[in-house]
């Protein structure tokens, strides 16, 4: 049962990166593309998870961790270059 | 050992001088002055054995394995070359320590000097022909040096330049030339070559062997047609001249004539050649040397001249003529220098060294005068004096040769010719300079110089007058011996007295002296002559720059084909190189296998997913290129698309690397980017866009069917070994970062070093740079107020990112992990800091000193390093053992931890460097523009 649920999440979650992905090449603003860029960061945070209890191994647990810790970074950076320009000030 | 020290002594010297020069100036001259004096105590220390006619050597091995020893001769030859380079070389260095003006600088001129005379040693006392070649183009480079002393006037720098040029090149010749003859011979020991004289002079490689040796020799010896760089060297200060250009460094050619007599001489080859190019030089030098203004113009020509005469002498092969060029040697390098060094004193006292304005200085200066005049009698070949000693001597060589026959008059008569220009130039010398009139307005009245100048010219002249009068006496043993050395055979029967009756050669010294007189006496006539037949300069010079212009515009036009500024060509011609050669190969090698069957790589449905993603980030990338900001978010697309992929595969180190580098990436580009324009114009036309596209379409195409056809065809890689010996040699499970800081160590501590340097380059190019950031868009920038909420939440991220920092570093040896990463990490939580509270804020707070902590990183990897050698291991072994903690348990303690710990310094140290500074060019620590008169960035 449970097994089923994680496919079926991981399905969906895979989707939605794909879905993610297109929007970052469509745009059409680049607001829309960093804010897709954002959530692909914490989908890929979901996807390892569920790797890893599907897989049932600590590996994956390391690379979601530094995602989710310095993921945001980027994301930070890019929104304060639209805001100022000069994002170390 | 002794013989060792002579050479080292001055080497090493060229250190201890400016050390010296902390107590003055006159510290700089007699560390200098008492270094050559210890050297020539240890020579003089050594002399009784070579007199008593032995050999001696001391060799250490250096590369055995190429023939190259670390060997050291001292004979006959090399003691009298020893002699003359340490004795000059005291007498030059009390003659320059009151030359040097006091805008000079006496610890770099004597430092030079000291460098030189080391150099010049170690030719004359190599006994490894190879070793020779290294001392032989030292000499060399530390003529520049010296030449170029005055380094801002530009005839200095060019006369050098020329210098180099000629006597480099030449040098290059004669390493060729001895590798042939090493080649030959089997051995570069002086002692077996110098043994095989039959052996090298009927093999098939002699005759290149020989050209391109004597090619070495006659560039350093000045023979026509490379002489012109000597009158150029000129330029140089005097006792430069005094020292390299009339005793030591031009005789190193006639010295490797003489060295290498026993093995190369004899053949028609050898005569033809090396005699040719003494007569013509011979002859020419003291044509031209009359006609020079300037007195070291002439002195030069005359030096020219002299090395031709003794070239000529050991071009005739025979053990006679050897000795009496050896003769000429000495004669030649006593009345040389004390002849420069008068010249300097005239140019010091007088102010110019033109003849056409000074005149009558025996009035102002009567005691110089008389020193140079003895000088030049000599030059001139006057009897009692030693220069007429060995002329004679000459004279009776070109007599006594028996090989041309018919043409058996033209050496003798065109001897007798140059005897005749030597006279009227050394005449022209003393009449012009010291009587002719009064002076024509000199820069300063002219007087005799201080006491201690003239030192050395005294002790010089006195010995010509020694040699000239009681040759026997006084430079008999050293004639005999250092010939004996030439010849390496028993001397043949010569004598050294003054008078040997009235013979030939008599009265081709009587005609000398007579026509010079004469010649002199017309040379008003014969300077308008002169000035008809050659309107111009001697065309060597000319000929020599337009070469090398020739030269400089050849490489630019290849640099121009190859590197015209383009960046879409550099790619386009890497990689069509790489095309070319992979279809090569594949052509060679026949078809590659692409069979479908062994492959080991899970592919499934996620998997593909990612693998669809990358492609459309890659494409979405390559479509958005022009727009940089998009291009931005879609290449960090891809790079989370990677990160994914090396997750999956199973390669966590390379993830969690891959993810922070991503990171990084980010922030360095829109740092960048803050000062580019937003939208990039297109570079290339259609057509060249579409020769882009199919050469990147090529080659990827290729590279995904290479990686194909590796990732399915059995073979064995090296990760097997890496997986055994993974624990039990490195101690850890994690075999990424037991490769990293174990296995391959050295390799991680040359990247990071790399690194760091990097680094600092960028903070150079950094410093004081003035650029001019990005306008605000339509809507203007927002307020300058940060963000609250970016800034509560930036503070506890820090400590957060530290702990799983440490967290990774620590198991990095066994799990996932290591010091790159953790150092990455950290970097990227300290400028989180900065972005979110600003530079100010930031470093009021982490006073921090980052180059510090490059240098304590790599300090901490060389030590690990360096710490193996002392129990005896080679460099970067590592050690590991297991300690038992109550509560934590067993645990794994590895050397190779300490190794990590400086890797990660030192990755935190470069990340914030090259961030912050980037960070710190607009803003307010900003570069201002420096308000500076006539200065302009």
């Amino acid at each position: 049962m449970l097994a089923n649920a994680i496919l079926i999440a991981m399905a969906l979650i895979i989707l939605a990166l794909v879905l993610n992905i297109w929007r970052v090449v469509i745009g059409p603003d680049i607001t829309d593309r960093i804010l897709a860029l954002d959530t692909l960061y914490i989908n890929a945070i979901a996807l390892l998870v569920l790797l890893g209890i599907h897989m049932t191994s600590a590996a994956y647990f390391e690379a979601a961790l530094l995602i989710a810790m310095i993921g945001f970074i980027g994301t930070t950076a890019l929104c304060k270059y639209l805001l100022r320009g000069d994002i170390i000030e | 050992m002794t013989l060792l020290l002579i050479v080292l002594i001055p080497l090493l010297g060229a250190l201890l001088v400016p050390v010296a020069a902390a107590r003055g100036r006159m510290g700089a001259a007699w560390m200098a002055g008492a270094l050559t004096a210890t050297a020539l105590g240890l020579l003089l220390s050594l002399a009784p054995q070579v007199f008593a006619g032995e050999i001696l050597v001391s060799s250490w091995a250096w590369m055995a394995d190429i023939g190259l020893y670390f060997s050291f001769r001292l004979d006959g030859l090399g003691l009298l070359f020893a002699l003359l380079i340490l004795g000059i070389g005291l007498l030059v260095i009390l003659y320059a320590t009151y030359y040097l003006s006091p805008k000079d600088s006496m610890p770099k001129f004597f430092a030079y000097m000291m460098l030189f005379m080391g150099a010049m040693l170690g030719v004359v006392l190599s006994e490894n022909l190879i070793l020779l070649l290294i001392f032989w183009e030292l000499t060399s480079l530390t003529s520049f040096l010296l030449v170029s002393f005055w380094r801002h006037r530009s005839d200095a720098r060019q006369g050098a330049r020329m210098a180099l040029a000629v006597t480099g090149g030449g040098g290059l010749c004669l390493l060729a030339g001895i590798l042939l003859l090493g080649e030959i011979v089997g051995s570069y020991e002086l002692s077996v070559v110098l043994a095989s004289a039959e052996l090298i002079q009927n093999h098939d490689l002699y005759a290149p062997a020989l050209v391109l040796i004597l090619l070495g020799a006659f560039t350093k010896s000045a023979q026509f047609p490379f002489h012109f760089w000597l009158p150029h060297a000129m330029a140089a200060p005097t006792p430069v001249s005094a020292y390299l250009h009339s005793a030591t460094m031009v005789k190193a050619g006639v010295f490797l004539l003489a060295r290498m007599h026993p093995a190369l001489s004899g053949g028609d080859l050898w005569f033809y050649l090396v005699t040719a190019a003494g007569l013509v030089t011979l002859v020419f030098a003291a044509y031209v040397a009359l006609f020079r203004h300037d007195i070291k113009g002439l002195l030069a020509y005359s030096t020219i001249s002299h090395l031709g005469l003794i070239t000529l002498l050991f071009g005739f092969g025979t053990p006679l003529a050897a000795v009496a060029g050896v003769f000429h040697i000495i004669n030649h390098a006593i009345f040389k220098a004390s002849l420069f060094m008068a010249a300097g004193i005239i140019d010091h006292e007088a102010g110019t060294r033109d003849m056409r304005r000074l005149s009558g200085l025996f009035k102002y200066m009567p005691y110089t005068a008389v020193l140079a005049m003895v000088a030049a009698a000599a030059m001139a070949g006057v009897p009692l004096l030693n220069g007429f000693l060995s002329k004679e001597m000459f004279f009776v060589e070109t007599l006594a040769l028996q090989r041309l026959d018919e043409w058996a008059w033209l050496i003798p008569a065109l001897a007798t010719l140059a005897g005749v220009f030597a006279v009227a130039y050394s005449l022209r010398f003393i009449h012009d300079v010291f009587f002719n009139g009064e002076p024509k307005n000199l820069p300063k009245v002219p007087h005799e110089p201080p006491r201690w100048m003239k030192i050395p010219v005294e002790v010089l002249v006195t010995l010509c007058l020694l040699v000239g009068v009681f040759p026997a006496f006084t430079v008999g043993p050293l004639l005999a011996t250092a010939a004996g050395g030439v010849l390496q055979a028993p001397l043949p029967e010569y004598s050294l007295a003054i008078w040997h009756g009235f013979n030939e050669a008599i009265v081709m010294s009587l005609v000398a002296l007579v026509g010079g007189v004469l010649f002199y006496l017309l040379r008003h006539r014969l300077f308008a002559l002169h000035a008809r037949l050659s309107p111009g300069e001697f065309g060597a010079k000319q000929v020599f720059d337009g070469l090398i212009r020739g030269l400089l515009n050849t490489s630019r036009c290849i640099t121009h084909l190859l590197e015209n500024g383009s960046l879409q060509r550099y790619m386009a011609l890497l990689v069509g190189a790489a095309i070319t050669v992979g279809i090569y190969a594949a052509a060679q090698h026949g078809a590659v296998n692409f069979s479908m069957s062994g492959t080991s790589i899970p592919i499934n449905g996620v998997a593909i997913a990612i693998l669809v993603g990358l492609i459309l980030a890659g494409l979405g990338t390559v479509i958005l290129h022009r727009h940089r900001l998009p291009a931005l978010v879609m290449l960090g697309v891809v790079g989370l698309c990677v990160s994914l992929l090396f997750v999956y595969f199973s390669a966590p180190d390379l993830a969690l690397t891959q993810l922070s580098v991503e990171v990084v990436t980010i922030i360095l580009l829109l740092l960048a980017l803050h000062f580019m324009p937003q939208e990039a114009k297109a570079d290339s036309g259609s057509g060249r866009r579409w020769r882009d596209a199919l050469l990147a379409g090529g080659a990827g195409i290729g590279v995904a069917g290479l990686t194909w056809a590796v990732l399915t065809s059995p073979f064995e890689t090296l990760s097997g070994f890496y997986l055994e010996q993974s624990v039990p040699g490195g101690g850890g499970t994690n075999v990424v970062n037991v490769i990293l800081v174990d296995f391959r160590g050295f390799d991680t501590f040359g990247e990071i070093t790399v690194l760091a340097i990097a680094a600092i380059g960028i903070h150079a190019l950094l410093q004081n740079l003035l650029i001019k950031p990005n306008e605000p868009g339509r809507y203007g920038w927002a307020p300058a107020k940060p963000p609250l909420l970016l800034e509560v939440i930036s503070r506890p991220l820090l400590p957060l990112a530290l702990m799983v920092a440490v967290y990774l570093m620590l198991r990095g040896h066994n799990e996932p992990g290591g010091g790159f990463i953790a150092g990455l990490v950290v970097g990227i939580a300290l400028v989180m800091q900065y972005l979110a509270s600003g530079v100010e804020w930031t470093q009021a707070r982490l006073r921090v000193d980052y180059f510090k902590v490059i240098a304590v990183g790599l300090i901490l990897s060389l030590l690990t390093g360096v710490a193996s050698w002392i129990w005896g291991y080679p460099f970067m072994t590592t050690t590991f053992t297991y300690l038992y903690w109550p509560v934590v348990g067993k645990f794994e303690v590895a050397s190779a931890m300490v190794f990590d710990l400086g890797v990660f310094l030192t990755v935190v140290g470069i990340t914030m460097v090259i961030l912050a500074e980037l960070g710190k060019l607009s803003g307010p620590l900003a570069p201002r523009p420096v308000q500076n008169k006539g200065e302009s960035r």
